[in-house]
């Protein structure tokens, strides 16, 4: 027999409006604009926007500010969004050599062409809470220096020259992309499709999954050969226009790291490499990916895979945060039923494991009293 | 012959480009300067959706998907005839119906040379003018290193 219990209504209705009401907070204290939080938070939407996998600023901001800040519900929100649009198609490839540069910094080398640029970062900032931030102080215009442009080639390409570095990495020819919004997981996976839920994959785990590599867990020597930050530009092939259909420009970063690789039976010594690209700028997200990127290529090239960062299946079916809160959180609601049939199951054991230690006693007090 | 297809859609792709870069209100705001018409009939959209953004392995190898972006694109046809397209990043489907009557208007021989003067000059120089002020800012703040001599000899 199954009795379905009904009721709740009126209480989740008004602990929405409650929600509401905490989420606007003080009347007296101004409603946040979307566009503040764009301006202002805009790394906060940049990781929306790059877990949630879709670039768009103020559907970030408004799912920040709908999800109290809270980054995960705010990614939530902007993956189920995403589900109702129609697909136009798939881009053209960016081409992260031919990017606006905003930062470019190399671990690799000192002098290269381009040079090390560092962009807007908080690299060799103290750490000191700002007062004056606080209080809302003026700030400077950025300075400027006139010079002129000069090309920024990709490091990867500069280090390509002696032979010592694999090469980007390609697919066989008869490779059919995977798409993982199309197409359930399936393990082993190719690496494109790897990159793809990396990209999208929580920050905080694939951190500490990268930290984990360094600490000695698949060590693999990594450097940072490059990472840029910048603008590059989309094209669409479309069929009713005779070229690509150029949809503006989006703000990425990527990231080369480079691996030291003693040699295998499958590859020979040489430099190995692991790649992050992801939207926006999060140069932690994108490190982290390609440490992941390099360890999870170990079957590939012929190293045993030993620690939690080199299992694929473990890691890319853990990576995706809303998946995960989505099952972890689900533990919260109802499950009366199930809890009664548990509560059952263990009352009748631990009734049985009392009638045994009761037989036993029984039985060792009989034979002490014939002894 | 050949060329001379090459420079028109090299053009007209460079027109949808600048549209494509700059935000709503300003195409609005130059419009409504330009005395350009803006009648036109509808024949898609403007439809808002998402385009897969692919990338390359290594930066130069084999494609794969990092994520999703939004778009909206329309179609037009204007009096005269003349249909015209837009795609564009975003969700503004006026700024989409605007680009796609500008598409349209580009490829009237009558109508090109207003589009180019009265719209898209205007617009290039605004977007040319703020990449090169992000280039130089960001110029500022490359290293020079220099060397600092130890010891006696």
């Amino acid at each position: 027999m199954y009795v379905a219990v009904k009721g709740g209504e009126a209480a989740i209705a008004n602990a929405h409006r409650l929600m509401a009401d905490r989420r606007r907070g003080d009347r007296s204290v101004p409603a946040l604009r979307l566009d503040q939080i764009v301006e202002q938070l805009a790394l906060g939407v940049d990781r929306v926007m790059s877990e949630g996998s879709l670039y768009d600023r103020e559907l970030a901001a408004l799912a920040v500010v709908q999800a109290r800040g809270d980054m995960i519900e705010a990614i939530f929100l902007v993956r189920a969004y995403r589900t109702t649009l129609p697909r136009f198609g798939y881009t053209n490839p960016v081409d992260t050599g031919a990017m606006q540069i905003e930062r470019r910094v190399s671990a690799t080398y000192k002098d290269l062409p381009g040079g090390q640029v560092l962009g807007p970062t908080f690299d060799y900032t103290h750490r000191l809470l700002d007062p004056e931030l606080a209080a809302g102080a003026d700030v400077e215009m950025p300075a400027q220096r006139p010079v002129e442009a000069e090309p920024m080639p990709r490091v990867s390409a500069i280090l390509a020259h002696e032979g010592l570095i694999e090469a980007d990495g390609e697919m066989p020819l008869d490779h059919v992309h995977g798409d993982i919004t199309r197409e359930p997981l399936q393990f082993p996976m190719a690496r494109d499709i790897r990159l793809q839920a990396l990209s999208r994959g929580d920050e905080g785990f694939l951190l500490a999954l990268g930290y984990s590599t360094q600490r000695g867990y698949a060590r693999n020597h990594p450097f940072v050969g490059e990472v840029r930050i910048g603008e590059v530009e989309l094209e669409l092939d479309v069929p009713e226009l005779p070229f690509a259909a150029p949809l503006g420009s989006i703000r990425v970063t990527e990231c080369q790291m480079v691996n030291q690789f003693k040699g295998s039976a499958k590859a020979p010594p040489q430099f190995t490499r692991g790649y992050g690209l992801v939207f926006g700028q999060s140069e932690r997200k994108a490190m982290a990916m390609a440490l992941c990127d390099r360890a999870l290529r170990a079957s590939e090239l012929g190293e045993d895979v030993v620690a939690a960062a080199q299992d694929e299946e473990f890691v890319i079916s853990h990576s995706d945060n809303v998946q995960a809160t989505g099952f972890v959180e689900h533990l919260k609601l109802p499950h009366y039923v199930d809890f009664q049939a548990e509560l059952g199951l263990v009352r009748r054991m631990r009734a049985e494991y009392e009638a045994r230690e009761n037989e036993d006693k029984a039985a060792e007090e009989k034979r002490e009293a014939a002894e | 012959m050949r060329g001379q297809e090459a420079r028109e859609q090299a053009g007209r792709k460079a027109v949808m480009a600048t549209l494509a870069h700059t935000a709503a209100d300003e195409i609005v705001r130059l419009w409504s300067e330009s005395g350009l018409p803006s009648e036109a009939e509808l024949l898609r959209g403007p439809e808002t959706g998402l385009v897969t953004v692919r990338g390359r392995i290594g930066g130069g190898g084999a494609p794969f998907n990092v994520g999703e972006a939004t778009v909206t694109r329309a179609t037009v046809r204007l009096p005269s005839g003349q249909i015209g397209h837009s795609y564009a990043l975003g969700r503004d489907k006026g700024k989409a119906k605007l680009a796609a009557i500008a598409d349209a208007l580009w490829q009237d021989p009558a109508q090109r040379e207003a589009v180019e003067t009265k719209l898209v000059a205007p617009l290039r120089a605004a977007l040319d003018a703020a990449r090169e002020t992000r280039r130089v800012e960001t110029a500022a703040t490359k290293v020079d290193f220099f060397t600092m001599v130890r010891g006696e000899d």
